[in-house]
């Protein structure tokens, strides 16, 4: 006992001393950004037959690594449960989490982690059999209801089920595969996690027609990336990749159009693509850090679309998180 | 003459630092110090490591809201009103309850099958064999995957559930028994329950220090029914009828009321029983066959059945070989119950290690806690076998 205390301790020193303050140089030295993902979840992030990873928060990561790298296939996905994720960021095994996490106050303090911004704007919601016949989320009383373990999920369901006087019966699994497994085997009557999960997850079951999405949204599940307390730099960095594909979309550049967008006379574009101002040094990166971005992955709209809108199976609305001068939440600070 | 006797050697007197006693006691003092500075070390420099990183540490988590609920409680617990605390000794218990019972079953399974190996019947020990050998060679994992996945298609959807008369239930939410309700005049009917059971134990005790003396043996199972049985049935018609039940009902969604066994907790049950039980039998056959064969001849020649003779003479004296191996089968049935984490039962490791790990960030404090835990448990185990084992050891005389 008292060995493995002096094991995990010198595994935390060695381990905390290597990643305050250095992860950019540390990606550059290795030539590599490691990224955690999901790794199960189809639309954000989930390698295909031939290994190739996709999804929304993979594109993240590549964009990332993109500006950093000038290369965005130069990322090596690590998959995390929901209860693994965090240890391996608070222990540098990744530099940064990309897994539809959601950002909360106790997530921000007191694991020592810092959320880069909103890459989804979600919710909470629930699944159910068509058979059952229920019509919202409010005539569960009684219900069991499958959800996975160590997520805000699990927290928000025994909130919204007390508030509202329904007995609860919860049946926890510790990954998302077995708890759709026992959905799908009918152990439970409802499933239940964030609504852009939820559109994934039903293409897995054995008949998606049978299953239906409640209309209530129950909570507020902003998801975001998150990296480590303590460095600064790499922070900003991360920060705005996101905030540049976000202004990218704004500005109207896309991988299609970044050409035209090299020549406009446009004195924002001119700032975002790097022929105006040495915003790219500033953060520590290259004149063309931004153009990058956008060249090889996309703006945040194209990979919206291709990954969970409607370019994609799951075919989800963008709602919340179309631009703010669309009506949307997205909404990114000026590059100047 | 008296000359001629040699000297008496005398010790001879060295150096203080060439005395092996105080070199052992030396070198053993500079080892602890260096342990002790070690540990001291490694926990300054965690805690140093931890406030840099921001990451909370201490206890205080143990008095957090919980905010979470568990599908399985011994005890009250309220995803509201219950703390962190709260959730660890639910976790707790539920280890405990699986292992408990595990532990009965595996060793009940692995007599008969340890046995039945041996046995003079071909298709009997052919079996067992078989049983043995694949039962050992696939690990836990996968076995508790399957009964889990076996167990849960098997039973029936909740709408076409199973109805035992009695007013049981039996579907793939789980397993519903009635619940039994105490009202007044229940004391009376505990209080027989206890002196039926204490009755019969002293009886039977009476009854082999009889044996012993006459060779003559009373009546030791009617007594013991008569007492364990009919007493409490007799003094539960006459206060009349204290306990009630109440029935399991099918609600929209569930089944409310009752006693809930999850499918769970079973599949957990089965596959922990059914893989330890598979290395106990090999333990228990070792023992049998430690028993030297004169013994058993030497039963037969006295008129014993093999029933009886495997009873009273060879199980007693292979219990010797069979309790140590035994004890760390019991251990390492105990630490697989942790395995509950893949199947959604929530036991320690998954209440506490995943969930309250996952929801507080504290993974040196919750795994700390958790290895402890484990520790005692499974030294109170051995402790106990221990002494079980010490009063069969064998008594030079």
């Amino acid at each position: 006992m008292k060995r493995f205390a002096t094991l995990v301790a010198l595994v935390l020193a060695a381990t905390a001393q290597g990643v305050s303050a250095q992860t950019l140089k540390a990606v550059k030295d290795r030539g590599m950004l490691n990224c955690g993902a999901n790794g199960t979840l189809a639309g954000f992030g989930l390698p295909d037959a031939q290994g190739k990873w996709a999804g929304l928060d993979v594109d993240f990561c590549r964009a990332i690594a993109a500006a950093v790298l000038n290369d965005a296939n130069k990322v090596k996905y690590v998959p995390l449960s929901a209860k693994d994720r965090f240890t391996a960021l608070q222990s540098g095994e990744i530099d940064v989490l990309a897994r539809n996490t959601t950002w909360t106050s106790s997530r921000d303090t007191s694991l020592g982690l810092n959320f880069v911004g909103v890459n989804y704007y979600d919710g909470q919601g629930f699944m159910v059999r068509k058979s059952l016949k229920v019509n919202s989320a409010l005539e569960l009383a009684g219900a069991s209801v499958c959800v996975q373990q160590g997520t805000t999920t699990e927290l928000n369901l025994a909130d919204y089920f007390g508030a509202n006087k329904m007995q609860l019966k919860s049946v926890t699994f510790a990954t998302a595969n077995e708890a759709i497994k026992a959905y799908d085997a009918g152990r439970c009557d409802a499933y239940t996690t964030d609504a852009s999960a939820l559109y994934a997850e039903r293409l897995r079951v054995t008949n998606p027609d049978d299953h239906v999405i409640l209309p209530e949204i129950i909570s507020k599940e902003p998801l975001g990336p998150v990296v480590r307390h303590g460095d600064d730099q790499w922070y900003d960095i991360v920060k705005w990749t996101l905030f540049a594909m976000i202004d990218a979309e704004e500005l109207g550049i896309s991988s299609k159009t970044f050409d035209e967008a090299m020549k406009s006379p446009n004195p924002e574009i001119k700032r975002f693509v790097g022929t105006e101002g040495n915003y790219g040094e500033q953060l520590g990166l290259t004149k063309d850090w931004a153009v990058r971005i956008i060249k090889q992955v996309g703006n945040y709209g194209e990979s919206f679309e291709r990954n969970v809108g409607m370019g994609s199976p799951l075919k989800i609305e963008r709602g919340l998180n179309k631009l703010w001068t669309k009506g949307g939440i997205q909404y990114a600070p000026p590059i100047r | 003459m008296p000359s001629d006797l040699p000297a008496q050697p005398r010790p001879a007197r060295v150096v203080f630092y060439n005395d092996p006693k105080v070199r052992s006691i030396a070198y053993q003092l500079v080892l602890c110090t260096v342990v002790a500075l070690l540990v001291y070390g490694a926990a300054r420099n965690a805690i140093d490591n931890l406030a840099r990183a921001q990451i909370a540490s201490g206890f205080g988590f143990w008095n957090q809201t919980a905010g979470f609920d568990i599908s399985q409680t011994l005890i009250e617990y309220s995803s509201r009103g219950s703390t962190y605390g709260r959730a660890f000794w639910v976790g707790l218990l539920n280890t405990l309850l699986v292992a408990g019972l595990g532990i009965v079953f595996a060793t009940i399974i692995g007599f008969i099958v340890g046995i039945s190996r041996l046995s003079s019947n071909w298709l009997l020990a052919k079996a067992a064999g078989g049983y043995v050998e694949i039962i050992r060679n696939l690990p836990l994992l996968l076995q508790l995957l399957f009964w889990y996945n076996a167990v849960l298609k098997a039973l029936p959807d909740l709408r076409e559930s199973i109805v035992i008369p009695g007013g049981l239930i039996l579907n793939n939410r789980g397993f519903f028994l009635p619940l039994p309700v105490l009202k007044g005049g229940v004391g009376f009917f505990e209080l027989s329950l206890l002196v039926g059971v204490g009755g019969a134990i002293a009886f039977y005790v009476w009854a082999r220090k009889r044996q012993e003396r006459t060779g003559q043996r009373p009546p030791v199972l009617a007594v013991t029914l008569l007492l364990v049985i009919g007493l409490p049935l007799a003094v539960f018609a006459i206060v009349g009828r204290p306990i009630g039940f109440e029935f399991p009902q099918a609600g929209r969604f569930n089944i409310a009321g009752g006693i809930e066994v999850l499918p769970e907790f079973v599949a957990l049950l089965f596959g922990l029983s059914i893989y330890t039980a598979a290395f106990i039998a090999e333990v228990v056959r070792a023992g049998i066959l430690a028993v030297s064969r004169g013994q058993s001849e030497a039963a037969y020649s006295l008129g014993l059945r093999p029933g009886p003779t495997q009873r009273l003479i060879v199980v007693p004296q292979a219990m010797r070989v069979i309790i140590p191996p035994l004890t760390s089968q019991y251990l390492n049935l105990t630490k697989n119950s942790s395995l509950a984490v893949a199947i959604g039962y929530p036991d320690l490791v998954q209440v506490f290690t995943g969930t309250v790990l996952n929801q507080t960030g504290q993974a040196v404090e919750v795994v700390a806690i958790t290895m402890l835990v484990y520790l005692v448990i499974s030294l109170v185990t051995s402790l106990l076998m221990n002494l079980y084992n010490r009063r069969m050891a064998l008594v030079d005389r």
